[in-house]
């Protein structure tokens, strides 16, 4: 339940996230994603630590560079983890919708 | 990320006690606004039995679910603040013999168009931990299970 919730509140991070989205479409190494962001390149490093931690992220040691590449599979359960509660109110604002569409045209 | 049309999105802040629910509707403002005032309109899509629903300033209200049994799966109660129609609903929100405590609900109904409209709940809870607690995931599958069986239940009825 605790590695969820740091999951979950790794993603919550705007900088974290523009990370995973960066490395989702490729390998990349610690200052080729720093060099994406304004941010300060210890603060980077330090981002990268966190998905790292919470396994959103894996490293590759290649010679002397460290890649990092997307675990995929936590990926996933963390999609998957606000999910059914959003599902539940899409589900109940499109019966919402639906009912109120009738509710018009019978008046 | 861009939401995709008409879906509800759920945003939750690294951190924050709070949580925002975006919905856009194909629906007159006065409309979806209606679907929050008439309680038997609120029963059709909450999927509840509307007890009490006083939607005026300083009234309360109360939901509760029963399964075929008569046995209460759900029941949840909470007084209006602030009722001004077609813009906003002030109110708190409990679920009774739940461990979420109570919350505080921020309604905000908008006209996009004539027929368009969209609806801001924004829901602050007692603590970081209450709100990542109220979101995981086997409590937010049990809801819907309980919904789907009555909808399968009010289904067979007909």
């Amino acid at each position: 339940m605790n590695l969820r919730r740091d999951v979950f509140q790794a993603i919550a991070d705007p900088t974290r996230r523009a990370i995973l989205l960066l490395v989702a479409s490729q390998t990349m190494t610690a200052g080729a994603i720093a060099a994406n962001f304004d941010t300060a390149r210890p603060t980077v490093s330090k981002h990268l630590q966190i998905l790292t931690e919470c396994e959103l992220l894996e490293q590759q040691q290649t010679g002397r560079e460290i890649y990092y590449h997307i675990n995929a599979k936590k990926m996933k359960e963390v999609a998957d983890f606000i999910e059914p509660f959003r599902k539940m109110w899409d589900d109940r604002f499109n019966k919402l919708e639906t009912i109120m569409k009738k509710y018009k045209s019978k008046k | 990320m861009k939401p995709m049309k008409h879906q509800t999105t759920v945003e939750a802040e690294d951190g924050k006690q709070e949580l925002l629910i975006t919905r856009q509707f194909d629906l007159p403002l006065e409309l979806l606004f209606t679907a929050y005032v008439e309680p038997d309109i609120v029963e059709q899509w909450m999927g509840t039995k509307v007890l009490k629903l006083e939607s005026k300033k300083h009234g309360s209200y109360q939901f509760e679910t029963t399964d075929l049994n008569g046995n209460v799966v759900f029941r949840a109660n909470g007084v209006i603040h602030e009722f001004i129609p077609n813009q906003k609903i002030t109110r708190t929100f409990e679920m009774e013999n739940g461990p979420f405590g109570v919350q505080l609900e921020f309604l905000e109904f908008e006209k996009l168009t004539e027929d368009s409209s969209r609806l801001n709940i924004l829901t602050v809870f007692r603590s970081v931990a209450q709100r990542d607690q109220l979101l995981q995931l086997p409590f937010a599958q049990g809801i819907n299970m309980a919904h789907n069986r009555l909808q399968d239940i009010v289904s067979k009825l007909k």
